[in-house]
């Protein structure tokens, strides 16, 4: 057992108002190391794995691309690249089933894999990075399309780029994964703490954090103490601190461990670098150290496999864009009794109706949930006000006020109790005596508030155009009006001039219309006599050239077959 | 007695008094309650709801000449905020089922370019000009359906918006018990 | 897409109503075979036909308003409105009378509101307080505690006392029941007694009536069950009995001659009853935490006031129903700090 010098003094924890506690079910998948998951034939890679723009294609249908070569790029500055992850052929650019609890389709490129998984040229290492300005390696992370993986999918360049008015004084690392069931994060932290620590390092050192708060469950003994020997043996040593935390659901919400760690609160709508705080996921950290020291972007994760419905629960190491039923199979495939296919934890996961969705960024956990772990929820019983949501909620909130507003769809005292501060978590679900779907209710009331103000936005939108179209109409009416009255005007003064100049045709004066058709009419005629002086003659259908009358018999033959098909399409 | 009729006259006149002048001093140009009506309609000018625009049916609403569930494109949402703003009971939409939003599209082979829907379009989403070809601006299409009608070859038709990703919203939760005694639950 | 979109969370959900509502009858049980040992079967009988009746009432008004009966009737609340009724009526209310109540309760205090969890106030104290008001020598004509009476009432003598209303052979109404000690008391001090000289008689124990103030402690029981299955918390039981304790106190600190010891309003009439299993009743109380001791204080002193100078002996019902008109109020106004809010934040 290697002695190491850290700091052993246990830091001062908070703790969060509610929370609770859950049974973990971790033991289901910890049972064996991570094994890379079989390379898929097919890879559906979307291009919208994270928040922000979506990435635009680079390649086209039929190119043939490297593993690691950049197949999209980011669109503005709060985006991410999309790489190939293995080699192969480009077969399609379209429209697939992504993971998303609606079960719509977003556009993917599909790879048919070649099965060589031949690296592409990858840029060079940055071991210096500490002599590195930053920006040189946060661009180095945003090339390789990091994002927060423990389920936010933030862009991770965007994210360590706070700006110089809000400094980052204290870097907090995400190892709490508090949901059951979910263990990648553990076995990550088990078997790649070294990469771990690493990218902590270079994190630390892009945002001149003074020091750095590793948070990790205490279910998690093994996990805890594999960080501790990679932080005793590393150079932040000094600066870090592994601090395990009571397991209770959910303390891995950023807001809520750092409320535990360092008692500070983040303020509603607003970030924690508002407070000089950044929080990062060990998934993503390790990630950073990846894209630095080996110039590798990132095509694959961790995903727990598990839910009493997989034969062999386990951790696979997954290539992004692989077919969630390859990784279902290539943990044993799903034994008899399945209720319930979820992406993510049982708590703030999602159900998926077909097992093609591939695996994204986002992804970190597929449960194969079996009737007696998630049984069908029978019809909600009224609300008998007992509280207990108010007592777990982590936020703080009344979700039995946020409950009854939303069931009357009165959206506006809905945010009133504070909607927009819910983090989901399912804690109030969870307790309810009544079994009601209160996080849907809310969800219901997130969508549909954003929609609503969409529509109001383009309503104003369309209300400026009906003015101004209004407005355009009302102004010819008045053009029109104005020019009537110049030419009363006009005629009114006309036989004053006339009378003034040479006499003109007697005709002419009492008919000024018919004067200047006339004045007209003498003008042509004097422009096609000089014109014919010069050997132009009016252009007209007697006096086609032959290329003039082919095209026009050109014209005429598509005009005939298209008759048929119009006439076929009168609905 | 005597006293009890004087108080109340005097009272009575006291507050009328007070009432008109309140009437006066704090008169407010315009129909404010027509303004907040208005604001809370769609703007998409298609005249479903039986009156030339969203304009005069606000103004009908505030008077009280019109229900307030005529509103199609503004649908459920539309008839809940009147009827919270209005202090009145919510009613089922008077069109019954509200219609998915849909675009008008021009089919260009059988455009005749004749602008007679340029003219119809109440926002002007409609591009072209006489004997050119016109074409509906997607962005600014509202969905009124003001120019199907005036159309002489009948080349535009109404195509429903999908749901994208950005646009999908989570359904009201389907296990609301008491449903049938709430005019907004499921 | 198929099929209807289901929400997280999807695990099992352990907490259930009818769940709650049976942990709330099993913690009546120490307080009822404490309440039969002293008053007779009567109690028992009160419970058995107000349960019935209870449980008819409510099929019925569910018929009638087209809803599913078995799911409603299966959360057990009707259940409990019954028996908390039955042990706030006297041993010996006609059945008629009980029928009244429950119907009273059920129907118009609980369903006509829009069923569990849309009543304001509490259905077993508006049925209580129905009674009370319209029948009032019924509904204070109690039995003396067993170890006081002459004459005890088996169950076939109170089987018939409830059924038919005769008393047994050979006994007079007036032979068998007794003023509750909380009456007593209230007659005696209005008559300008002395507590010293009230407590001269037998009737009193060490701190309250005999025999009532053992059946208290029973009921102290059976909530602390509750307070350790954590189905109710403790603000309100807590909040309520010092309340009681701190007005009572105060004035029998003032005046011990005029006011009776704390501890008897404590252990005499439904107040440890209320605290732990009326006034606790999640539908009609506030929600918040500083709202529910705000509550539960107020119920308090309201009791005490009621008793000492209202005019009626026991004020446990009318006090949580007044308490239960503020409820929304008081929740309005002490709500919590949301995280990210206000102090500690940004």
């Amino acid at each position: 057992m290697q002695q190491y010098q850290i700091s052993t003094n246990p830091r001062r924890l908070r703790r969060f108002h509610g929370g609770i506690h859950l049974p973990d079910e971790k033991e289901l998948s910890t049972g064996q190391p991570v094994a890379e998951a079989p390379l898929p034939r097919l890879l559906t890679i979307p291009l919208q794995q994270h928040i922000g723009a979506p990435a635009k294609p680079l390649v086209q249908v039929g190119a043939w691309v490297l593993k690691g070569q950049r197949i999209a790029e980011p669109q503005g500055y709060v985006s991410a690249p999309i790489h190939a992850s293995s080699s192969g052929t480009v077969i399609a650019i379209e429209e697939r089933p992504v993971p998303h609890p609606s079960g719509l389709s977003a556009t993917c490129i599909v790879i048919k894999t070649n099965g060589l998984d031949e690296w592409a040229r990858l840029p060079k290492p940055l071991d210096n990075y500490a002599d590195l300005d930053p920006s040189i390696v946060r661009e180095r992370i945003r090339w390789a399309g990091i994002v927060g993986l423990g389920g936010a999918a933030f862009p991770t360049s965007v994210k360590l780029n706070p700006g110089s008015n809000q400094p980052v004084r204290t870097l907090i690392v995400n190892g709490a994964e508090c949901e059951p069931y979910i263990t990648c994060d553990d076995m990550l932290m088990r078997e790649r703490a070294g990469r771990i620590v690493q990218g902590v390092s270079i994190v630390l050192h892009l945002l001149g954090a003074r020091e750095c708060l590793i948070g990790i469950e205490d279910n998690k003994p093994q996990a805890i103490e594999a960080i501790r020997l990679a932080v005793a043996q590393s150079d932040i040593k000094e600066s870090t601190q592994v601090c395990p935390i009571p397991t209770l659901y959910p303390s891995g919400g950023e807001k809520q461990l750092l409320r535990v760690l360092t008692g500070e609160e983040v303020p509603t709508n607003g970030i924690p670098a508002q407070i000089g705080i950044l929080c990062q996921n060990v998934g993503s950290v390790a990630a950073v150290a990846e894209a630095v020291m080996e110039g590798r972007p990132l095509i694959s994760r961790y995903v727990t496999l598990s839910g009493r419905g997989i034969a062999q629960p386990q951790n696979l190491e997954a290539r992004i864009g692989t077919p969630i039923g390859e990784l279902i199979r290539a943990a044993g495939g799903i034994t008899g009794d399945v209720r319930k296919l979820v992406l993510g934890g049982p708590m703030m996961g999602f159900t998926l109706d077909s097992e093609q969705v591939p695996v994204t960024k986002a992804t970190n956990c597929v449960l194969a949930l079996s009737t007696e772990e998630a049984p069908d929820p029978a019809p909600a019983l009224p609300c008998i006000r007992c509280g207990k949501c108010a007592e777990v909620c982590p936020a703080n909130l009344l979700p039995q006020q946020m409950y009854w507003y939303a069931r009357s769809k009165d959206l506006d005292k809905v945010q009133d109790y504070n909607l927009f501060d819910c983090i989901e978590c399912g804690c109030c679900a969870q307790v309810c005596p009544s079994h009601i779907p209160l996080v849907q209710y809310y969800r219901y009331a997130k969508t549909e508030s954003w929609a609503r103000e969409q529509e109001k936005r383009d309503a104003e939108h369309a209300r400026a155009r009906h003015e101004a179209r209004e407005a355009r109409l009302e102004r010819m009416e008045q053009e029109r009006k104005a020019k009537l009255r110049k030419k009363k005007e006009a005629l009114a003064k006309k036989p004053a001039a006339a009378k003034v100049g040479a006499p003109r045709d007697a005709k002419a004066a009492e008919d000024p219309k018919k004067a200047l058709i006339e004045a007209a009419r003498k003008r042509a005629a004097a422009k096609k006599a000089a014109l014919s002086k010069e050997g132009v003659t009016p252009k007209n259908t007697n006096t086609l050239t032959p290329a003039q009358q082919r095209q026009i018999d050109a014209a005429e033959a598509r005009r005939q077959p298209a008759e048929p098909t119009a006439t076929a399409k009168e609905d | 007695m005597l006293t009890a009729i004087v108080a109340f006259a005097a009272l009575a006149a006291f507050f009328g008094l007070l009432l008109g002048y309140s009437a006066i001093r704090f008169h407010v140009e315009g129909d404010p309650v027509a303004d907040q009506v208005d604001a809370v309609l769609p703007q998409t000018q298609c005249g479903q709801c039986g009156f030339p625009g969203c304009r005069p049916y606000a103004d009908a609403v505030a008077r009280d000449e019109a229900e307030i569930n005529k509103c199609v494109p503004g649908g459920e949402a539309v008839v809940l905020v009147l009827a919270d703003l209005l202090g009145k009971d919510p009613m089922p939409l008077e069109a019954g089922v509200e219609k998915p939003k849909a675009l008008a599209v021009i089919d260009e082979k059988e455009c005749i370019g004749c602008t007679l829907c340029l003219q119809a379009c109440p926002v002007d989403a409609i591009l072209g000009a006489a004997k050119q070809m016109h074409t509906v601006i997607a962005d600014e299409c509202t969905g009124c359906e003001l120019c199907l009608p005036p159309c002489p070859v009948e080349c535009i038709h109404m195509v429903p918006v999908g749901e994208d990703l950005g646009s999908w919203k989570w359904p009201f939760p389907a296990t609301a018990p008491d449903a049938a005694i709430h005019p907004g639950a499921a | 897409m198929s099929g209807v979109i289901v929400s997280s969370p999807y695990g099992e959900r352990p907490n259930r109503v009818d769940r709650l509502m049976l942990q709330v009858v099993l913690a009546l049980i120490p307080g009822t075979a404490a309440m039969v040992w002293y008053f007779g079967w009567g109690v028992l009988i009160n419970m058995v036909l107000a349960s019935i009746f209870a449980i008819g009432a409510e099929a019925a008004v569910l018929k009638l308003r087209r809803r599913p009966i078995m799911p409603t009737l299966r959360d057990l609340s009707a259940l409990v409105t019954a028996l908390l009724l039955a042990l706030a009526v006297p041993p010996t209310l006609p059945w008629w009378l009980t029928l009244m109540g429950i119907l009273f309760a059920i129907i118009v205090a609980k369903q006509l509101f829009g069923g569990l969890g849309y009543n304001p106030f509490n259905p077993a104290m508006a049925g209580y307080v129905f009674l009370l008001i319209s029948y009032p020598l019924a509904m204070t004509s109690w039995l003396p505690p067993s170890i006081l009476a002459d004459h005890s009432l088996g169950f076939m003598d109170s089987l018939r006392l409830i059924l038919t209303g005769a008393p047994p052979e050979g006994l007079s109404w007036d032979a068998i029941t007794m003023a509750t000690p909380l009456d007593e008391m209230r007659t005696q001090l209005d008559q300008n007694r002395m507590i010293e000289e009230i407590r001269t008689s037998p009737l009193w124990g060490d701190f309250g009536g005999r025999g009532w103030e053992w059946i208290g402690n029973w009921f102290l029981l059976g909530g602390l069950f509750l307070l350790w299955r954590r189905v109710i918390s403790w603000h309100i039981p807590v909040s309520m009995l010092l309340g009681l304790l701190v007005i009572a106190g105060l004035f029998w600190a003032i005046d011990p001659q005029a006011h009776p010891f704390p501890a008897f309003h404590m252990f005499s009439g439904g107040a440890i009853l209320c605290a732990f299993f009326i006034a606790t009743d999640p539908v009609t109380a506030c929600t918040t935490r500083k709202g529910q001791l705000i509550f539960g204080a107020l119920i308090g002193v309201l009791i005490f006031v009621i008793r000492t100078w209202g005019g009626y002996p026991d004020a446990v019902a009318f006090s949580v129903l007044l308490m239960n008109i503020a409820a929304p109020t008081i929740d309005q106004y002490t709500q919590p700090r949301v995280f990210g809010h206000g102090k500690d934040s940004g």
